[in-house]
Parts: C-alpha cells; sequence; structure tokens
C-alpha cells in the first residue's frame, strides 16, 4: 500500500522539509560563527585543510587533465570544420574558468572529501561523541563543524585554480603537438578573450560558494544522521546525492548572475 | 599524521593555489598587458577604426610591438584618435604609416606599421599622420556593385 500513501503523504513530506531547511539554515550560520567560540581550533582547521584539500589534489589533477584533453579534441573537431582552429584556445580555457573548473572540482569534492566528512561526523553521532563533547561543556559546533566548513571554503576555490590550470595545459598538450594547432596563437587568442575579474575571479567566486555548499550539506546530512550504521550508511549517499546536485542547480543560478 | 608535516603540506597547498591563480591571470588571462607598460606613447588620426578595440595588438612585419590604449573622437576634427603604446627598445622614423587590417576574414583588427625612410624618430607623444582606415567590408561590396552597375552602361 506504499505506493498509495506516497501521494496524500506528499503534502506532508514537502511540509516537513520546510523546518528541516530552517534548521539546516540555522546548522550552517551557527557552524560558520563558531570561528570565534574559544573551543575554535586552529589546528583543527589545517588538518581539515589538509584531509579536504591537499589528499583530493591528485584526484583533481588527473580528473583536470583528461577534462583539458577531451576539450581539446573535441573543440578541435568542431572548430576544424570552419577553420578556426585558432580559436580553440579561448575555447578550452573558457569553458574550463567558466562552467567546468568550478563545477567539476565541487562534484569531485562531493564525492571525494563531502562523502567521507559525513561519515566521520555521522560516526562521531553514533559513538555519542557529540554527546560527549557536550557533556564535557564543549561546543561541538566549535570543535568539529567549524573548522570543516570553514576547510571547505578555502580548499574548494585553491583545488578550482590549479584545476583550470591542469586543464588548459592538458588542453595544450593535445591541441598545440598532437594536432598541430599553432602554440603562439592558442595562447595569444586565450589571453585576448580571457579577463581576469570577469572569468577567473568569477569563476573562483563560484568555486567559493560550490565549497561552502558542498561542506554544509555534508556536515548537516552527517550531524542529522540516524545514529546507527545504516543511518550514517544512508546519510552519506544522501550527502553526496544532495550536493551534487545542489551544485548543479546553483551553478545555473550562479551562471545566470554573473556571466550577464 | 604528525603535525610539522600537516603544516607543510597545507603551507604548500596554498601556495601552490597562488601560483596557479599568477599563472592563470598572466598566462591565460590578459593580465599580462604590462608587456608594454615602460613603451612611450604614440597617436594617430583615422577616419574610422572599425572594429578596434583598446588592448588590441600593434604590429610591426606581423610581430607584435605595442597595443592600443585609448581610443576616443577628436572633438575638433572628428577623427577617432587613437593612442598607443609602442616597444620602448623599438625607434619608428617620423614618416612612418599606419594602417588598420584585420586578420584573416573574420579574425581581430590590429594596427600595422610601415616604417619610413626618414633619419629623424618619431618622438614619444608623437603623431603618426600617414595613416589608413580599417576595411568596411560592407563600402566595400557597396562600391563594387556601384561600379559593376555604372560599369555595365
Amino acid at each position: 500500500m506504499a505506493a498509495f500513501d506516497f501521494i496524500p503523504n506528499l503534502g506532508n513530506r514537502i511540509l516537513a522539509m520546510v523546518p528541516r531547511l530552517g534548521t539546516a539554515s540555522r546548522f550552517l550560520v551557527l557552524g560558520l560563527a563558531a570561528i570565534f567560540s574559544r573551543h575554535f581550533s586552529f589546528r583543527q582547521l589545517l588538518r581539515q585543510v589538509y584531509g579536504l584539500g591537499v589528499l583530493s589534489l591528485a584526484l583533481m589533477i588527473v580528473a583536470a587533465f583528461f577534462t583539458g584533453m577531451v576539450l581539446g579534441f573535441q573543440g578541435y573537431y568542431a572548430l576544424v570544420r570552419f577553420g578556426a582552429t585558432s580559436a580553440l584556445g579561448t575555447l578550452v580555457a573558457l569553458s574550463l574558468l567558466r562552467e567546468l573548473g568550478p563545477v567539476l572540482t565541487a562534484l569531485l569534492f562531493a564525492g571525494r572529501a563531502g562523502s567521507a566528512l559525513t561519515a566521520e561526523i555521522g560516526s562521531m553521532k553514533a559513538t555519542e561523541q557529540l554527546s560527549a563533547m557536550d557533556m564535557m561543556a564543549v561546543n561541538p559546533l566549535a570543535w568539529v563543524v567549524a573548522p570543516r566548513l570553514w576547510a571547505g571554503i578555502i580548499a574548494v576555490p585553491i583545488l578550482c585554480v590549479i584545476f583550470d590550470l591542469v586543464g588548459v595545459w592538458g588542453g595544450y598538450l593535445i591541441a598545440v603537438p598532437v594536432l598541430g594547432v599553432d602554440g603562439g596563437t592558442f595562447w595569444a587568442q586565450m589571453q585576448s578573450n580571457v579577463t581576469f575579474t570577469g572569468d577567473i575571479m568569477n569563476g573562483l567566486f563560484k568555486a567559493l560558494c560550490f565549497g561552502l555548499l558542498v561542506t554544509w550539506i555534508a556536515a548537516w546530512q552527517g550531524y542529522a544522521a540516524q545514529p546507527t550504521a545504516e543511518g550514517v550508511g544512508s546519510a552519506t549517499t544522501r550527502s553526496v546525492v544532495t550536493a551534487s546536485l545542489a551544485v548543479l542547480g546553483l551553478d545555473f543560478i550562479l551562471t545566470a548572475l554573473l556571466f550577464k | 599524521m604528525e603535525r610539522r608535516a600537516v603544516d607543510w603540506w597545507v603551507g604548500l597547498f596554498v601556495l601552490l593555489g597562488i601560483g596557479a591563480l599568477v599563472v592563470l591571470a598572466t598566462r591565460v588571462g590578459n593580465l599580462s598587458g604590462f608587456a608594454f607598460s615602460n613603451g612611450y606613447t604614440l597617436s594617430a588620426d583615422f577616419n574610422n577604426v572599425g572594429g578596434l578595440k583598446v588592448r588590441s595588438p600593434v604590429k610591426l612585419g606581423g610581430v607584435t610591438v605595442g597595443e592600443v590604449t585609448r581610443i576616443r573622437v577628436d572633438p575638433k576634427t572628428f577623427m577617432a584618435l587613437v593612442t598607443m603604446r609602442i616597444d620602448p627598445q623599438l625607434r619608428l622614423p617620423v614618416d612612418t604609416g599606419a594602417s588598420i587590417y584585420t586578420e584573416g576574414l573574420l579574425g581581430e583588427q590590429f594596427i600595422a606599421l610601415q616604417p619610413g625612410g626618414m633619419p629623424q624618430d618619431l618622438k614619444p607623444g608623437g603623431t603618426i599622420t600617414m595613416t589608413q582606415s580599417a576595411v568596411n567590408l560592407d563600402q566595400l561590396i557597396g562600391q563594387m556593385i556601384f561600379s559593376k552597375a555604372s560599369g555595365g552602361k
């Protein structure tokens, strides 16, 4: 009978989402503000930047390299018909800087670091470590959540810059030595069409928003997980799915706002 | 993971990010415009600059030797006054000419310099007097049709 219950329960489900969103927003604001708490530890922040950022670096570099190479190939085959291969550098750089860099970084980050973050906070909750901190008058928001949120905000833009750079380099390696596009034209066309504030900085702003969004969703899913093994598992799945969809949705909004 | 090792890795990570941003800004973006920042300025009057923009290249024999820094209309002569910055190592004769050409059929427009043969050099801030405006494709087609029509009679 579950299928018949679904439709009458639809309204309830949607209504239940509103207070959940409210709690999650409150969690975000308190978590970010906890940086000023005396339980906030800079050492924890560094550890998280290491765990979320540095350890994701290898994945990002490999992914960026292949993305750039594929862009080089596909762009070349599209442009060579019009004899416009001189625009290949611009094509590769703009696609990476504006869209693919921030979005792919955020999606990979959600899979690589977000899932681990949810599982970590979820198991802390399941093993009652968070309650233990409360008992010892240590604010778990300041000790556990704030360093992770801020680490996400710091790490994702840095990962995105590296992604952009490696991607452009991958595109160059395919375009110039393999496909025989003129190297000078490749860089010159890129330079004359890419602007620092309009393209590079807007892309990084996107990455910053995605970093906040992904770590927020991941931390919240862990914090709100059912304190059981199964609950942590499903929270981890939900964290990756929600974060990925949220990144794609927010990307559309940011693109519409930033690149008029 | 040891404390010091974490510090090192995070520091390297941040440095790598800053380094990547600098390379992106100078190599991919056009923040590398300081290439001619110590160059001297020249100006030239054109009847029509076409699609010329600020930062468009100035070339001599196909080599970029400067860039356009400013385009405005001279209120007295109603000509387009183009200011450009030229590589300081390059001394141009006073009878140098400037024309606006297009790279390929659909490419960007640029200023091409044709050096003359006079012994005196153009002083910084000087004006190039011999100029040739951008080729207006519409006008050219119009002229061709017109001359065909009148030639047919």
